[in-house]
């Protein structure tokens, strides 16, 4: 295995080691995803809510998607993320890749229940039903429990590196277990009540209105970075609050 | 290493033989909840037949989970589990044996008093082979994914009722394959294609969840 003796990741990706280190990182990068996330969101949400045409068929009910559809997505691509800097974490031994994931896990239980809300209040309208059991809604019911198993294995073991470690294993094992679980639940709905339901497929959605959904996508995703790195920067705080330089810091505050 | 894991299944199934409640009690609840479920809901022959795939898999679920205890909690009180985790072997064939224990005491006598209780819900005679198979398949999975979640909860003093939030929706997909071998097999379409996924799903958890059991059992140990 010569040729890995030789292969290094970059140096930043250590740097990323050192909690210290992170915290100025994060707090030179916060204002750039406030920024952007302020951004895209008021484009996106003015654009969306006030000038996008409405639906031909569920008029202005439709508009809520602007919010559902980025929360929908960013509960799934955040539980990915608890599982990549849980690995990150176990693999090169770095505490702070704990203490992302565990940033992670609060924001993306709100983003998943905000996505199940959001679509229950869409589904009265549109299917006559606050739920149903449609293979999207199922899968994403399943991915909140997911969340609630991190968060209460992380809420029963006080030691945080122990918690950290443990709940790395679960949302490992989580995160592969994804697709196995979105894929028998949509074979599972198919089976037994077929397309009842379909979700009204916009194939030709035109571009005013596909335009303000790919803003409020983005600027979702810069703020829940921004989220992420305020709450790993307070676990920080919280975690090496023996070390010098955090008392230092909070004197200057 | 075959005859580590040899010995360990020898001892395990031993201290099982001498407190037989720990093997009868999941047993026992497994016929409670089917039970509960023609009081609850309607005694009526027809709907208790449509049900009973579904209710004889989730009573197997819940049995199985609440069985979870045995696989590493008398060990972790007692502090031989940390004298195994010191052994030279490595720690997933030490998981591995206890999950074969665990099984041959909980999964295989679920599966073979499944026919009864689905006789009781009177489950179609064409499907009861379905029954049987898939859940023959299905329990080694529960199993292996359910000592990830014992592992994770050894040594955590709330540990009951946490394993099942960390594993219940991990048991997700097995549930649904298994109830749709049976209703597949009820409206007389074939199983092959529900019992090769459950399969599939068994090699990958016997991938994956050694290793993640052994870490966590490892973890564990740091917590002083």
């Amino acid at each position: 295995m010569s040729w890995f003796d030789n292969w290094h990741l970059p140096k930043w990706f250590y740097q990323m080691a050192s909690p210290k280190w992170f915290f100025d990182f994060g707090a030179r990068l916060q204002p750039w995803f406030a920024a952007l996330a302020l951004l895209f969101i008021v484009c996106g949400l003015v654009w969306g809510l006030l000038y996008a045409p409405a639906d031909y068929q569920q008029g202005n009910s439709f508009r809520i998607m602007y919010v559902h559809v980025p929360a929908a997505i960013l509960s799934q691509s955040i539980f990915l993320m608890m599982g990549v800097t849980g690995a990150i974490g176990l693999i090169w031994k770095m505490k702070v890749a704990f203490m992302v994931a565990r940033a992670c896990t609060l924001v993306g239980a709100s983003f998943t229940a905000l996505a199940l809300i959001t679509g229950a209040i869409w589904g009265k309208p549109t299917w006559g039903a606050y739920w149903v059991w449609d293979a999207r809604l199922t899968s994403t019911l399943i991915m909140l429990f997911l969340y609630t198993g991190v968060m209460a294995l992380n809420q029963a073991i006080a030691d945080r590196s122990v918690a950290g470690r443990a709940t790395a294993i679960l949302a490992i094992i989580g995160s592969i277990n994804i697709p196995v679980i979105k894929y028998s639940v949509e074979w599972w709905n198919t089976l037994h009540q077929a397309s009842t339901f379909t979700l009204t497929a916009k194939p030709s959605m035109p571009p005013e209105m596909y335009m303000p959904l790919l803003f409020m996508v983005l600027g979702c995703y810069c703020l829940c970075a921004w989220l992420v790195v305020q709450g790993t920067r307070n676990e920080i705080l919280d975690q090496e609050r023996q070390a010098s330089w955090v008392a230092r810091y909070l004197e200057d505050q | 290493m075959m005859s580590f894991v040899l010995s360990i299944i020898r001892r395990d199934l031993l201290l099982v033989m001498r407190y037989p409640a720990e093997m009868v009690n999941p047993l026992v609840f497994f016929v409670l909840v089917v039970a509960l479920f023609p009081m609850g809901v309607s005694p009526e022959a027809k709907l208790l037949s449509q049900a009973a795939a579904g209710v004889v898999w989730v009573a197997a679920l819940l049995a199985t989970l609440l069985s979870l205890d045995i696989l590493f909690k008398a060990d972790f009180a007692d502090g031989s589990l940390e004298q195994l985790l010191l052994a030279p072997q490595p720690v997933w064939a030490l998981v591995l044996a206890k999950v074969v224990v665990h099984w041959l005491v909980s999964g295989l006598p679920l599966v073979l008093l499944s026919p009864v209780v689905a006789t009781m819900l009177f489950l179609p005679t064409e499907a009861m082979p379905a029954l049987l198979l898939s859940l023959l398949v299905g329990t080694p999975t529960l199993s292996l994914f359910g000592a990830v979640g014992a592992a994770l909860v050894t040594g955590v003093k709330t540990g009951g009722m946490l394993i099942s939030l960390l594993v219940l929706p991990l048991y997700i997909p097995v549930l649904l394959f298994g109830t749709g071998a049976v209703a597949a097999a009820a409206q007389g379409m074939p199983v092959a294609g529900y019992l090769a996924y459950l399969g599939a799903m068994l090699v990958f958890a016997l991938m994956v969840t050694p290793w993640a059991a052994a870490t966590a059992l490892k973890i564990g140990q740091m917590q002083g």
